[in-house]
């Protein structure tokens, strides 16, 4: 079988998997509060713990080859309920970040999110896996333990592989006197060094991404660094024994997540370990340009200079800093949208923040600012006005979704409309008025599930402009009574049947004429 | 989902988030080597030598005042010739080669061999002039490695050669 048809299918079966997870995490934390869906926050977060946990460490750190061992098991033994406390978390949440890292990375792939306007923020993270290896490997070797014994000649062993030294660097760790106090001072230079490259690669790795979330909610925050806490205090991070490089610790305990390397090039050899860092290294920078089921390419948002008026909302709401603004060709001192297209992941979230995209401009053909070619505002006007035209029935309720989420044609029904977009976050507010006016008795957002949103924030921009905190607002004159909004994923479409009923019911026990809005017949309205 | 269940399950999950954080931090333990078992290193980082010829005093009066060097040595270095027997048996049988374009740089190895504890005797021998015959430097001893000991064989001309450590 082809590289083409197998890959996607495992993709796909691990993408079921690890949604499946997601969705049962909501069922606690929530999509806000979910780890799963905010790995690469969740990460950053981390890494701060890392960093904030090591500036106290490096302040109290004796780099004498004699006094290190000893200034870092003062700490354990002698200021337990303070610096060993601050070691140990040092150490989990480094263990933690080499977690989450490895989750969003197989999250990620699982999605499919490595091509296209993803392509940078792909290629760009993979470095960043050598980097935090490299940092959190060496930083064991500091203790001078044996542990650190150990992976400090492990490493060595497999670096002198390679044809990168004048002499073999294991001979740094030949005998006891081969060590001095220079070689610490280098090591925590590196220590500190590695992590600053890496942060400096993560700004790189999210700076084509508009409205980054550089830290997960407070709660996620708060109950992750209460659990690191009372490991800490549960297990405390402790040295082993003096490093002694006249014998070898028979025994080790490993910690797995940076130094299983050990133990698989003792299996292997340094031959095969290399091959399969580089090829899997080689793997994940190629995966992008693997050949991949031909589909028509995707139009991205097209901007009509005559109906902007560079008031910079798209530019705002664009998850991926797609939009940028420029002088206007035409009118001097104004602006316009210019839409970039490499970086455009044609989800019309643009569209739904302009405020030229309302549908109760009478004009035969519905123009906007930026628009969508494939599911112009002009078409969705015109789909919702043929859909509402054959609705029957004593309630009749349109459902707007999204092409990601539940499956809105087997909600369908005569006396229910349903409109399917790119990403609910095309949607301007103003199509749920216009709804209402023009024969719908309720209308429902089927959301994505928060923080599941395939553009990311299209969920939480709609949710953000119907509750009236984003501008395109939705009319406060909307009766709430009359609008729904559902939280459901590709998996709740029972869910979002279930929604619906309740609704219709809701609004048939409420019917109350007053909270109608006035009927509004566009071809004889007279605004433009 | 009810209030309490979700802080139950937020609880467990967070346990459990902890729990494999805090196992594989250290276990399962690794063994690297047998108890019974010590190891030996043979290292070494050296310059080969090179055969030096004496200048007469005819070449160096034709030669510029500032390049009367009394040595004509070429810039290559020679291979050096390491082997290591244990009890009679050759464990290690080596040529290196010098380093760099124009092989003038030094030799390097790095072997690690795990060996039972017990004694032994040890020979090793090393030539670092190919032009030469024989071995010249050679060190025998009988030797007794205690469990997970690390025995390094080294060598440096100003310590009178090849050393044990």
């Amino acid at each position: 079988m082809s590289t083409e048809t197998t890959h996607p299918s495992i993709r796909r079966s691990v993408q079921k998997q690890f949604l499946a997870c997601e969705e049962a995490f909501d069922l606690f934390f929530g999509g806000a509060h979910n780890p799963l869906r905010h790995l690469g926050a969740l990460g950053l977060y981390l890494l701060w713990i890392i960093v904030g946990t090591g500036l106290y460490l490096y302040a109290v750190l004796d780099t004498g080859v004699a006094q290190v061992y000893a200034s870092i098991g003062y700490l354990s033994d002698e200021q337990w309920y303070f610096g060993g406390i601050l070691r140990s978390l040092h150490r989990y949440a480094s263990d933690a970040f080499m977690l989450v890292m490895a989750l969003h990375l197989l999250r990620e792939w699982a999605y499919g999110r490595y091509t296209g306007f993803r392509f940078y923020s792909w290629i760009t993270g993979i470095p960043l896996i050598w980097l935090a290896f490299a940092s959190g490997i060496g930083g064991y070797w500091i203790v001078w333990d044996q542990l650190a014994q150990f992976s400090a000649v492990a490493t060595t062993e497999l670096l002198d592989w390679l044809p990168i030294f004048s002499e073999p660097s294991a001979r740094n760790f030949l005998a006891p006197d081969s060590v001095n106090d220079r070689l610490f001072t280098l090591l925590v230079f590196i220590h500190i060094g590695l992590p600053i490259l890496l942060m400096a690669g993560l700004w790189a790795h999210v700076h084509r991404i508009a409205h980054v979330d550089h830290l997960p909610s407070g709660k996620l925050m708060r109950d992750t660094a209460l659990a690191l806490l009372a490991l800490s205090l549960l297990k405390p991070a402790l040295s082993d024994a003096p490093a002694n490089l006249s014998t070898t610790p028979a025994e080790t305990r490993l910690d797995w997540f940076f130094l299983f390397i050990h133990p698989l090039t003792d299996l292997s050899s340094p031959a095969i370990i290399w091959t399969l860092l580089f090829a899997a290294t080689a793997l994940l920078f190629a995966l992008p340009f693997l050949p991949a089921k031909k589909s028509p390419p995707v139009p991205v948002a097209v901007v009509d200079p005559a109906n902007c008026n560079g008031c910079t909302r798209c530019q705002v709401d664009c998850p991926y800093g797609a939009v940028i603004m420029a002088p206007h060709p035409a009118r001097r001192g104004y602006q316009v949208a210019e839409v970039d297209a490499d970086l455009c992941a044609s989800c019309g979230i643009c569209a739904g923040a302009c405020p030229s995209s309302t549908p109760f401009r009478s004009s035969e053909r519905l123009i906007t600012g930026i628009d969508m070619p494939q599911l112009p505002v002009n078409a969705l006007r015109a789909e919702l006005e043929q859909k509402l035209g054959g609705l029957t029935g004593n309630t009749r309720i349109v459902v707007f979704g999204c092409n990601h989420g539940a499956a809105l044609e087997r909600i369908a029904a005569p006396d229910t409309a349903v409109m399917s977009l790119i990403c609910t976050g095309m949607l301007p507010p103003s199509f749920v008025e216009y709804a209402l006016r023009t024969g719908a008795d309720g209308v429902i957002i089927a959301n994505c599930r928060e923080g599941g949103c395939e553009y990311r924030l299209g969920e939480r921009w709609t949710s953000e402009r119907l509750a009236r905190q984003r501008e395109p607002q939705l009319r406060e004159k909307v009766p709430a009574e009359r609008l729904q909004i559902a939280f459901a994923s590709a998996s709740d479409t029972a869910r979002l049947h279930h929604v619906l009923i309740e609704f219709r019911a809701r609004i048939e026990a409420e019917s109350d004429s007053r909270k109608k809005l006035q009927p509004y017949l566009r071809r004889t309205a007279h605004h433009a | 989902m009810l209030k309490p269940a979700a802080i139950v399950g937020q609880v467990v999950l967070y346990g459990a988030f902890a729990a494999v954080i805090g196992y594989f931090a250290t276990d399962p333990v690794y063994r690297q080597i047998p108890d019974d078992v010590a190891l030996i290193k043979v290292s070494f980082s050296h310059l080969g030598d090179r055969e030096c010829r004496k200048r007469s005093q005819e070449e160096l009066d034709k030669m510029p005042r500032n390049m009367r060097a009394p040595m004509d040595c070429p810039r290559e270095r020679s291979d050096i010739k390491v082997e290591v027997d244990l009890d009679d048996k050759n464990i290690l049988k080596q040529v290196l080669h010098p380093t760099g374009l124009y092989k003038d740089g030094i030799s390097t190895m790095y072997k690690r061999f795990e060996v039972k504890a017990g004694e032994y005797k040890l020979a090793v021998r090393m030539q670092d002039n190919n032009a030469l015959e024989g071995w010249r430097f050679v060190k025998e001893e009988k030797i007794t490695l205690k469990p997970a000991q690390v025995l390094v064989i080294d060598f440096n001309p100003d310590k009178g050669g090849l050393f044990l450590k």
